[in-house]
């Protein structure tokens, strides 16, 4: 068990940009939210599951909804305690510690401002460790474990629980019940016992999270050295440093989707595509796919190595395009029909980065 | 008739001032020193640039100024605000002011309340507004503060509850007390908009002082003419709605010298470059305006979500110290600044600046005494300007929007640093004036109206939506001034929003006119 400070902010709000690997909403909002929470509640302990009663619950928190919304309809509290207590009260149990579902972008933040609140550890571990656009997406769905019985909730009280046959329904009926409730909402889904989160989590997340932004930090201060330990630590590589020459943005069913031309700094002939929706999905290096979902595209400004979003990408820009493997547990059974490129509509193999398929 | 305008602009180091004739001839100009109250150098500008001009055929005078960028930066004549967000039972779990610097906070934000009320993003209330809580929140700040900024939630969607609440106030603390209304001043971002409100609610008395500096400048000299302020998106304001809405002055400098630019060489579409004597700012005009960021712009350390020149700045400017570390060449990022004129080499000084390499290479010339640079090595000349050139190459390559071509508009004091050809640029214009660009571009500003807000093109139709934002935006134009039969639409931005139902979509308008004259 360790205290997660202000001091880590700044860290954990850098490492989780980078886990957004482009979108993942903007985590700005949730950094206001976790200091202002620890300012009126105090440090979040960050629990590994040994430190807890195997048996005891643990519940995931989250925001769903528009970004566009949630900037102008801000976080209170009571659409992310109201789901806790909501769900609690259904299964008839209180919660022994919070837990992301998504350590990537802003939902890394949510559950450390709640917790606060709520005086709950938060358990270090998620069901991603990067940002993915839904809520089947997780190493959760993968190990059987079902995201219902499922609370959503708003800021007035207004709270719904879903009992779901699959992990793909959840996802359409919290869509559905957040368009009638405001757009900027808590959910919780994927109650599961601390040994379930060991046994089918992803493992120290949090600690990752802050530890990766540490890095980076380093990277951004010039530190001798630095970019080496970055890459070293996330296991990641640089492929390409370049400059965009063109992206082109559309917006289809929902989702804000694109294209990215990158050309080699030293060497005009080399491209590099990337692929996006909401986040960045898929790289290839004269037109041979080079990083591919579920591993990790982060573009990073040549100049001071920050993570650019989907958003601010802008031609002219000079950037480094990291590939990072995503976590091990992803690699399981069922992978890459859930989370690889054929899931998102892409017609080429997955080709893994850390070495093993 | 009153056919000739006068625009000045005042700088960190220059007040400048311009007159300027309906075709948009330069008929006088003149560079004063900014002082200390910058209203002595407005009128010190002033004076010298009507010497022989016809003061009756003055119509209109455009003052564009950074008293009130320079007020927040420096924390210098901010008044206390009291901030009233209408939200509740929403955004509870951030206050007004998180993330502000300290300084600026304990200056700046007095009393503070969130109370029910605001907007959903379909049009309904997330809580009818709780008068009594404005009634209370009036007696609180009263004799506290000197101003009220008020914030609802989706307010550029829709404003009755601000109007409300402004109201309530007004009945409560007199209808003379300063109240700052968030859908006046910001556009979609809760926080931003707020932020930027209780700027702008803190430099009331910063601005009500500029403006009755530039009506006793031009009274004084027997000038009866309208005066307006220039803002951010380069387009005016009259001085009334300046003392209202001072914040949206803060980032007109940069705009200034664009739009001024782009009128002085004639063209509409070019990279422009800035440069002066600590910094180079490179921007690019789209349509003769400048393209506005994307990013959230910081004021004084605070977030806020103003439509501004999309910029880059680096430390490039004709002080711009150079220095020679055993083989290595070193350029800057510090500068002598305005003390180029004591301190360079070439004007008896003891430092090497770009000024002095420029001179030496051809670059610069008729200025201080070249005799004085014989130590300087034709080595370090080299190196120096090969690092000038690679970062203005640099420079306009991350600003240009596409591969095409673009010529680039060198303006400024040090924009002899520019070199004549850069890869990727299509010719570099250097326009007669260009040292004065800032006050020509207030000059010819013209009118603008805008609109921000959210529509559901499943209910009305696209294009019914498009016609009401422009409807709206060309309403807002003629308010501020704008010819009613010369009003047209600059820009149009649809963004749809993500998960968002009926398909909602963000819709922004601007309209753009000149000055109906009088």
């Amino acid at each position: 068990m360790r205290e997660l400070t202000l001091a880590d902010l700044d860290d954990m709000v850098l490492g989780a940009t980078l886990l957004g690997v482009g979108g993942g909403g903007d985590p700005y909002i949730g950094r206001l939210m976790v200091r202002q929470a620890m300012e009126d509640y105090g440090t979040v302990r960050i629990a590994e599951p040994a430190d807890l009663d195997p048996d005891g619950l643990v519940l995931t928190i989250a925001m769903i909804g528009a970004p566009t919304v949630i900037g102008e309809k801000v976080p209170a509290g009571p659409e992310y305690t109201g789901c806790i207590e909501a769900l609690s009260t259904y299964l008839g149990k209180k919660p022994v510690a919070l837990m992301p579902i998504e350590v990537g972008g802003m939902n890394t933040l949510i559950p450390i401002a709640i917790a606060a609140a709520m005086g709950l550890p938060v358990i270090d571990a998620d069901s991603m460790r990067r940002a993915f656009p839904q809520i089947e997406m997780t190493v959760f769905t993968l190990a059987g474990i079902s995201a219902s019985p499922m609370s959503v909730a708003d800021e007035k009280g207004n709270v719904v629980i879903f009992e779901t046959t699959t992990n793909q329904i959840a996802e359409k009926l919290a869509r559905a019940a957040v368009m009638q409730l405001g757009m900027a909402n808590g959910i919780s889904c994927y109650s599961m016992t601390v040994s379930q989160v060991a046994k089918h989590g992803i493992q120290g997340s949090m600690s990752y999270c802050v530890d990766l932004g540490r890095k980076l930090a380093a990277v951004q201060r010039g530190e001798e050295g630095a970019y080496d330990a970055f890459l070293d630590f996330a296991k990641a590589k640089k492929f390409f440093s370049g400059k965009i020459i063109d992206i082109d943005r559309r917006t289809t069913e929902g989702f804000a989707r694109g294209t990215l031309v990158i050309e080699h700094l030293d060497d005009p002939a080399r491209t590099m595509r990337i692929e996006i929706q909401n986040e960045l999905l898929l790289a290839f290096e004269d037109g041979k796919p080079v990083i591919t979902t579920p591993d990790l595209i982060c573009v990073l400004d040549h100049e001071n190595a920050q993570p650019i979003t989907t958003e601010t990408l802008a031609f002219g820009q000079r950037v480094d395009v990291i590939g990072m493997p995503c976590a091990p547990e992803w690699h399981q059974p069922g992978m890459l029909e859930l989370v690889g490129p054929k899931a998102f509509g892409y017609d080429i193999p997955y080709v893994p980065m850390g070495g093993e398929a | 008739m009153s056919r000739l305008r006068l625009g000045i602009d005042v700088g960190g180091t220059n007040t400048d001032a311009v007159v300027v004739d309906e075709e948009g001839n330069v008929l006088a100009s003149t560079k004063a020193a900014t002082t200390l109250d910058p209203s002595d150098g407005i009128a010190t500008a002033l004076e010298a640039v009507i010497v022989g001009i016809d003061k009756g055929s003055i119509g209109q005078a455009m003052l564009g100024t950074t008293h009130p960028a320079n007020a927040i930066i420096q924390r210098k004549d901010l008044e206390p605000v009291g901030v009233l967000r209408l939200a509740a039972p929403s955004s509870l779990a951030i206050r007004p002011g998180a993330a502000w610097p300290r300084d600026l906070l304990t200056t700046v934000i007095g009393p503070s309340a969130i109370i029910g009320g605001g907007y959903e993003y379909d049009g309904s209330e997330i809580a009818p507004l709780d008068e009594g809580a404005v009634r209370d929140f009036a007696r609180l700040c009263k004799g506290k503060v000197s101003a009220i900024a008020v914030s609802c939630a989706f307010a550029p969607a829709n404003y009755e509850q601000e109007l409300r609440a402004g109201a309530i106030l007004s009945e409560e603390l007199g209808s003379d007390f300063a109240i700052s209304l968030s859908h006046q001043v910001g556009t979609l971002g809760l926080l931003e908009r707020e932020n930027a409100t209780i700027l702008n609610a803190s430099l009331f008395g910063v601005a009500r002082r500029v403006v009755e500096g530039f009506h006793q400048a031009l009274v004084g000299h027997g000038l009866k003419v309208d005066s307006y302020l220039t803002q951010n998106d380069g387009t005016l304001m009259t001085a009334e709605e300046a003392i209202k809405l001072p914040i949206l002055t803060v980032g007109s400098g940069p705009t200034n010298s664009m739009r001024g630019a782009c009128a002085l060489a004639k063209i509409s579409d070019a990279l422009v470059i800035d440069v002066g004597g600590t910094s180079a700012d490179v921007g690019i005009l789209i349509d003769g305006f400048p393209r506005e960021s994307s990013a959230a712009v910081e004021v004084g350390g605070v977030r806020t979500n103003f439509r501004m020149p999309d910029l880059i700045s680096i430390g490039l400017g004709g002080g711009t110290i150079v220095r020679t570390d055993g083989g290595a060449i070193r350029v800057g990022p510090d500068s002598v600044g305005y003390r180029v004129v004591t301190e360079a080499l070439i004007t008896g000084g003891s430092t090497l600046t770009l000024s002095d390499v420029s001179t030496k290479a051809g670059r610069l010339t008729s200025f201080g005494n070249p005799e004085l640079l014989g130590g300087v090595s034709d080595d370090v000349v080299v190196g120096a300007l090969n690092w000038v050139d690679h970062q203005v190459q640099i420079l306009c390559e991350r600003m240009k929007a596409s591969r095409t071509s673009l010529p680039l508009i060198a303006v400024g004091g040090g924009s002899h640093l520019v070199p004549d050809s850069i890869p990727g640029i299509d010719g570099v214009i250097r326009p007669k004036h260009h040292s004065v660009a800032n006050a020509f571009g207030a000059a010819i500003a013209e009118a603008s109206g805008a609109v921000d807000r959210v529509y559901r093109y499943a209910a009305e139709g696209r294009e019914a939506c498009l016609d009401d934002a422009k409807r709206l935006a060309t309403e807002a134009a003629v308010r501020s001034g704008a010819d009613p039969d010369h009003v047209r639409i600059t820009s149009i931005v649809e963004v749809p929003m993500s998960y968002l139902p009926g398909q909602g979509c963000r819709v922004q308008v601007k309209a753009v006119g000149p000055l109906l004259h009088s």
